[in-house]
């Protein structure tokens, strides 16, 4: 095992490092100018020059790039061509409301969504199962910023039962926490939910025609017992690879939830960056991001081993 | 055991009074504590936190929390002073002395100075398009003692307190020395300044969440607030700007009370605002916004003054104000140039404010030697305020027979090519639009947009035009006000003759107020003293 996360990790390097090179030149090939940004309505091309020559943008590329690499050797992420705030602190400030909502959202979709699937899997072709499907269908077709909008309709503005938008730090107390938490997550989950439900209950279906669980029932085991000790237990692996492919997705795309309910996450963080065409930041976002990637695909193969332990590497 | 029952009943009732009366205590002491924290939407998050390397509203606005300035003006645009105490202008009106307010303190502790004045006012003259008008007739700017400083200028110039009193961007805020040593192509590296509100560093999170404390060594003018002049009093304690991107959340967190003030509403939304009773919606920025568009000179066709004057003639204000406003409450058909209400308000020369002249327009284009050229449009898609005037030109210019490219793009890739000068094939362009406040373009020297420096010093379009370059020094030198307006007229005039660019029209911005903020000053910059939430 400790051979598996450690060569994994050293895999993760040249993966980093060709991430490295991409972003910093496809950043440096797109148009927009951080300069004349700066500089504002009235600038002199001279006054631009200067905050180009100020910010090291008149520098040859190569020559910015191993600055760059430079200063990540260091564990220096820059600092952001705007605010002047180091990039590391921004991240750090904005990765909590977003975990947050990741996390959140994840056990939700879980708790809710494997349950359903198994059920659904159980009572295959009952009207229960049909029902599933279909709000497992309507799970993946509504956009989240309607659902979103619905929900704040609903539950903050007719209803006054949560607040509309924003976020408070778990620091801050849990039931501040949940209060601003709980809409964005639910939101957020149907989608997961729909995906969930349909991979753990296809997973069932495999499993409840083995033998093993004809054998089990046979034998006179109670049918929780059955469902949830034997066939979910062997069902685990697709639906452990989904939710881990989830959860990676659920970081990178919640830009929209953040937006609706106005949480200052890091997708509000990175597209404010990429429009303000603030490239320290972009780039350490993409490489910390990328990092965390690397942290969930490990996760998701200890888990395989865990799981079946007949899976080798 | 009934005594027992009776006992445990007795002690439920005391708890859930003595809780209930607890909640209710911290229900008041919270509502008393939600009456000193003011909530305010801007219309952007901050980021760039220096008011003098940027023009970004948003930090002109930043800046007026936390630093104070030597002059401002009243509702009249009459400069008055605010952190001067006195001046006086010697008989030749070569020489200005100013002496500082007593008590003035920057956050940190230390004594505003004219060391700092100096300093402060260097770094702003490096960057503003009026304050390098002012060093070019400098001779020097002198301390005298610690609360005393001159300016000697090296021939009369009329504009002196109005630049020092300028109240849109760059604004001649006063900084330590320390910080104003920063170079001017430099973000600044602390935030202190001896304005009402002091920053709150840790609090800050760029793009998100700014803090603001009441200053409590502030010491505002006994006059009352008007503009960005009179008595900064601070009646809450905390003023935080949350960022809220999307406009219908935005429009949520108001009419649940979670914020107080949204500065700027989008258009559509105004009339399900108006019907929340809770809600006003009031123009607090009176002077309001001009469109404008801009074409380059640099680049054929547009270098042909005949094809400027043919496109002139085929646009009318009305067609862009309806597509980007809609609410003819809310903007005003104008030919002015320095504003449609303002001291040098005029008509004179002004074009296709009213109708277009198709005909007329074609004719010309006909007799420009224009040979169907394609002219490129750039559309910003991402900026709402100013992204419907693209395609209100395009139609507009087809139907004189130009040959038209609208290319979209977001608004940071149109800010970085409109710098470049190249020609189209190379990433140039043709022509783009943008929205300037008044305040930013109330005279020849401010309004950037009259500039004939070309490609040394000009505006982007870079228009180069020795006249008006001339009209523009004759407004500078002239200290008689009606003498000025005469000549600001004549700018206007040169304006349209030569098509330096294109006024489409005036518009008011109004911000969405919870009906319990009160005190709120109008002004041509937002400001948030004065106010009180009952």
């Amino acid at each position: 095992m400790l051979r598996l996360i450690l060569s994994r990790l050293l895999a993760a390097i040249p993966v980093m490092g060709v991430v490295a090179i991409f972003v910093f030149l496809l950043l440096r090939l797109s148009p927009g100018d951080p300069a004349a940004i700066l500089a504002g309505d009235t600038a002199t091309p001279e006054a631009i020059a200067a905050i180009r020559a100020d910010l090291g943008l008149d520098r040859p590329i190569p020559e910015q790039f191993i600055t760059w690499i430079g200063q990540l050797a260091q564990g220096d992420l820059g600092k952001s061509v705007l605010s002047k705030q180091p990039v590391a602190t921004m991240i750090g400030q904005r990765v909590e409301p977003t975990m947050s909502l990741a996390l959140t959202t994840l056990i939700f979709a879980i708790l809710v969504a494997v349950p359903m699937g198994i059920l659904a899997a159980w009572k295959h072709g009952s009207w229960f199962d049909r029902g599933i499907m279909a709000l497992s269908v309507a799970g993946f077709s509504i956009p989240v910023f309607v659902l979103g909008y619905i929900m704040v309709y609903i539950f903050s503005m007719k209803l006054d039962l949560f607040p509309a938008q924003g976020f408070a730090s778990l620091r801050d107390g849990l039931p501040g926490f949940l209060e601003r938490i709980a809409l964005p997550t639910v939101t957020l989950s149907f989608i997961y939910i729909a995906l969930f439900a349909r991979i753990t209950r296809t997973a069932m279906l495999e499993v409840l025609n083995e033998d093993y669980i004809r054998t089990a029932h046979a034998k006179g085991l109670k049918e929780h017992v059955v469902l949830v000790r034997h066939a979910l237990r062997n069902a685990a692996i697709p639906i452990v690879s989904v939710i881990g492919i989830g959860f990676a997705l659920l970081i990178g795309g919640v830009v929209i939830t953040e937006t609706v309910f106005n949480i200052p996450g890091i997708g509000r963080l990175v597209v404010d960056a990429v429009l303000g065409r603030d490239y320290p930041i972009i780039q350490g976002v993409i490489l910390v991001f990328s990092g965390v990637y690397v942290l969930i695909n490990l996760a998701i193969d200890v888990a395989y081993v865990l799981l079946d332990p007949r899976i080798r590497y | 055991m009934r005594t027992r029952r009776f006992h445990m009943l007795v002690s439920a009732i005391g708890l859930s009074i003595g809780l209930g009366l607890l909640a209710g205590a911290a229900s008041d002491a919270a509502a008393q504590d939600n009456k000193k924290v003011l909530r305010f939407i801007p219309h952007a998050g901050l980021r760039i936190t220096d008011p003098i390397i940027t023009t970004a509203f948003m930090s002109r606005n930043h800046g007026y929390m936390i630093y104070d300035t030597l002059f401002g003006v009243d509702e009249k645009m009459q400069v008055k002073p605010q952190m001067v105490e006195k001046y006086d202008i010697s008989g030749d009106k070569l020489t200005y002395t100013f002496v500082l307010r007593d008590g003035l303190k920057f956050h940190d502790g230390a004594p505003v100075t004219s060391k700092d004045v100096l300093a402060s006012l260097k770094r702003w003259a490096e960057r503003d398009t009026m304050g390098q008008k002012l060093n070019d007739y400098t001779k020097e700017w002198k301390e005298v003692d610690a609360k005393t400083f001159q300016l000697v200028l090296k021939e009369p110039y009329g504009l002196v307190l109005d630049s020092l009193g300028k109240p849109s961007s760059n604004v001649p805020f006063i900084m330590p020395a320390r910080i104003a040593a920063t170079p001017s192509t430099t973000n600044v590296p602390e935030e202190i300044g001896s304005g009402p509100y002091r920053f709150v560093k840790g609090e800050f999170q760029p793009g998100v969440k700014v803090v603001y404390e009441k200053n409590p060594d502030y010491k505002p003018r006994s006059e009352a607030p008007s503009f960005t002049s009179g008595g900064k009093v601070v009646k809450v304690d905390r003023v935080e700007w949350m960022t809220i991107a999307d406009p219908q959340t935005a429009m949520n967190a108001l009419v649940k009370g979670e914020v107080d003030i949204w500065e700027q509403p989008a258009f559509d939304l105004l009339p399900e605002l108006k019907k929340q009773k809770d809600i006003e919606i009031r123009n607090l920025q009176p002077l309001g916004m001009n469109y404008m568009l801009r074409m380059n000179w640099l680049q054929p066709p547009l270098d042909n003054v005949k094809v400027r004057q043919a496109i002139l003639h085929a646009i009318q204000q009305e067609d862009y104000l309806a597509a980007q406003v809609g609410d003819p409450e809310y903007y005003k058909v104008c030919g002015a140039i320095f504003g449609c209400s303002t001291p040098l308000a005029t008509d004179a020369g002004a074009v296709g404010t009213k109708k277009a002249d198709v005909a007329k327009a074609k004719k010309m284009l006909a007799e420009s030697g224009y040979k169907g050229e394609k002219i490129v449009i750039m559309a910003p898609t991402d900026l709402n305020s100013i992204n419907q005037l693209p395609l209100v030109s395009a139609p507009l210019l087809r139907a004189i027979g130009v040959n038209v490219e609208v290319q979209s793009m977001d608004w940071q890739t149109l800010v970085g090519r409109r710098a470049k000068m190249d020609p189209i094939d190379q990433g140039g362009w043709h022509i783009f639009h943008t929205a300037w406040g008044t305040a930013d373009m109330m005279n020849p020297i401010a309004n950037a947009g009259t500039k004939g420096l070309g490609r040394q010093g000009g505006f982007f379009g870079w228009t180069e035009d020795a006249e008006m370059e001339k009209l523009r020094d004759a407004y500078a030198r002239e200290p008689d006000a009606a003498k000025q307006k005469a000549i600001a007229e004549a700018v206007q005039k040169r304006l349209y003759e030569m098509v330096h660019y294109i006024p489409l029209g005036e518009y008011f911005q109004p911000s969405a107020v919870r009906k319990n903020v009160k005190g709120m000053v109008a002004s041509p910059a937002y400001v948030l003293w004065n106010i009180e939430k009952q």
